[in-house]
């Protein structure tokens, strides 16, 4: 079995040594920076999830990922993930194919339908429309990456008669998932229109995808595709022992937490929660390389799942203790749960 | 005698496989439906929802006594009141307007009174509407566990609060019941308690606080 590992950043706004933050744009420098590490301590995949907050200041995560590409050989770039909804699927593909361009053909995108909204109202788009915006987009998308003249009309945007859209790919498209939150309707589409499936799991039992899992294979195999793979996204925090990373995360999860509980519907977070969520039952990936390592090879073993994402970071962390996180993860997690999954 | 009754699940999204998931586990019978074709929901309800039947919504509720709708809010104009006439309506929709945009129908009053004028054959009960789908299985709990949460039941008819009351009681929740549709504002975003997983103490409290502080 071919195991993958990332690290996603939404660009989560840095502070310094007193909690100050730091500007956007030195921010995301240092999102350059972290990628570019990422691949010098033996990471897979680097991942720019789009935002368009004051605290994640990240809406072209695509150009930053140039960036990146252009300093880097081997580590694979992509987005996680693009909310497709409120782009259009010929400008996202034209972006990541320059990428695949760019970085010799290292790009891959991860398409969602938006859990994080705020790019609805900047862009112009009525909420209430989400789901046939990303039954529609997400179709076209999958034209796209067959590589051809397309065809296509919807209501979404203006129809393709036979077009011809550049640039080509060199060999073949670049890996194209879909992430889903916890809709079984959204594993089902996924499988229908032929991407692979990563599982955004960032509350409750992990253990509960396993069912989402086992969907996504009938499924593919019900609509006639091929295996592809099944990847798990989650949040979490390395630093050189559990109480460490417990200390430097907690503060700033509670606070990103509440910041968005009234908007998202979740419960403000409390130590008791904490400990829950990065206990073995939850879904928080918090803790020492070790605890780290046990809890991803664990979820991968459980989900039937090859490819495992890291979202680090939380804003207000300081870029050192991101780089330490980066550091320990590239080189003591993933090593370790290569070694657990045997 | 409450678990004869059968119920209906309008929604396979995020909600409503995991309150069907609830129904079952509770002993309930339990029939799901999605907008369209059984057939496209059979495989999500053999494998996320098993011992649910997926049915046309309009088969599913014709069988039912207790109909849950777990459907995005702005999709409601398309159920049909007649459909749903003497039926026991469970609404555990939210109107969010942070999540799910503006909607004008819904901006004058709570979204339960408002939903309960289009179907006035119905009894109306707001339930399972505040509890995060993330969350509503993890937290539930046998009477009596010591970490048993709480979970809102409003209605205007006291005989279908009691019934969806006992059916929240068998999903692993302390029912707390307020006595009007009105009352449910509490349970909906930006009420005291909606996001929030509470125990019936803490839940009793929050509605308490929010009453006194209203004109």
């Amino acid at each position: 079995m071919t195991y993958t590992f990332g690290l996603d950043t939404f660009g989560d706004r840095n502070g310094d040594d007193a909690g100050v933050p730091l500007s956007h744009a030195q921010t995301i420098r240092n999102v350059v920076k972290e990628g570019v590490f990422a691949e010098q301590v033996g990471v897979d995949f680097f991942g720019i999830g789009e935002h368009h907050t004051d605290f994640f200041p990240m809406p072209a995560g695509d150009v930053v990922l140039a960036a990146i590409a252009a300093r880097t050989e081997k580590i694979r770039l992509g987005s996680a993930v693009t909310v497709l909804s409120s782009d259009d699927p010929v400008r996202v593909f034209q972006r990541y194919s320059t990428l695949h361009a760019i970085s010799g053909g290292r790009a891959e995108v991860i398409l969602g339908r938006g859990s994080s909204i705020e790019s609805f109202p900047l862009f112009g788009y009525d909420l209430a429309d989400y789901e046939e915006l990303f039954e529609e987009k997400s179709a076209l998308f999958a034209e796209l990456l067959k590589g051809g003249p397309v065809t296509w009309a919807g209501k979404t945007r203006a129809p393709l008669l036979n077009q011809d859209v550049v640039p080509h790919a060199e060999s073949g498209p670049f890996p194209a998932w879909i992430g889903v939150g916890g809709n079984p309707e959204s594993v089902v589409r996924a499988a229908r229109l032929g991407f692979s499936l990563m599982l955004a799991i960032i509350g409750g039992r992990p253990a509960r995808f396993a069912a989402y899992s086992q969907l996504f294979r009938r499924a593919l195999d019900k609509f006639g595709h091929p295996a592809l793979p099944v990847g798990v996204h989650s949040p979490g925090h390395v630093a050189a022992t559990d109480a460490q990373a417990k200390a430097e995360f907690w503060p700033r999860w509670r606070n990103m937490i509440t910041l968005v509980a009234a908007e998202r519907g979740f419960a403000i977070p409390t130590k008791e929660s904490f400990d829950w969520d990065t206990g073995p039952d939850g879904s928080l990936y918090v803790g020492s390389p070790e605890t780290v390592a046990r809890k991803i090879a664990a979820n991968l073993r459980l989900l039937e799942a090859t490819r495992f994402d890291l979202k680090y970071g939380m804003p207000g962390l300081t870029h050192d203790q991101i780089m330490t996180n980066i550091e320990l993860y590239g080189r003591q997690v993933v090593p370790r749960v290569r070694e657990l999954l045997g | 005698m409450a678990r004869s009754r059968r119920l209906a699940v309008l929604g396979a999204g995020h909600v409503g496989p995991v309150i069907a998931r609830l129904a079952v586990n509770a002993g309930y019978p339990v029939s799901v439906a999605a907008s369209g074709d059984p057939a496209d929901i059979a495989l999500v309800a053999e494998l996320i929802i098993p011992g649910a039947r997926p049915q046309w919504a309009a088969d599913a509720v014709a069988d039912a006594d207790i109909v849950v709708l777990a459907i995005p809010l702005h999709r409601f104009a398309d159920v049909d009141p007649g459909l749903l006439s003497g039926k026991l309506v469970v609404d555990a929709m939210n109107y969010w307007p942070a999540s799910d945009g503006v909607l004008d129908a819904f901006e004058d009053g709570t979204s339960s009174e408002i939903v309960a004028r289009r179907l006035p054959g119905s009894a109306v009960v707001k339930a399972l509407n505040h509890i995060g789908y993330h969350e509503l299985e993890d937290r539930a709990r046998p009477p009596g566990a010591a970490d048993r949460r709480a979970a809102g039941v409003a209605g205007d008819d006291p005989a279908a609060v009691a019934a969806i009351a006992g059916m929240v009681d068998g999903m692993g929740y302390d029912p707390v019941c307020l006595g009007s549709l009105r009352a449910g504002r509490v349970l909906q975003p930006g009420g005291p308690v909606f996001g929030a997983v509470l125990s019936r103490a803490e839940f009793e409290l929050a509605v308490r606080e929010e009453a006194r502080s209203l004109p």
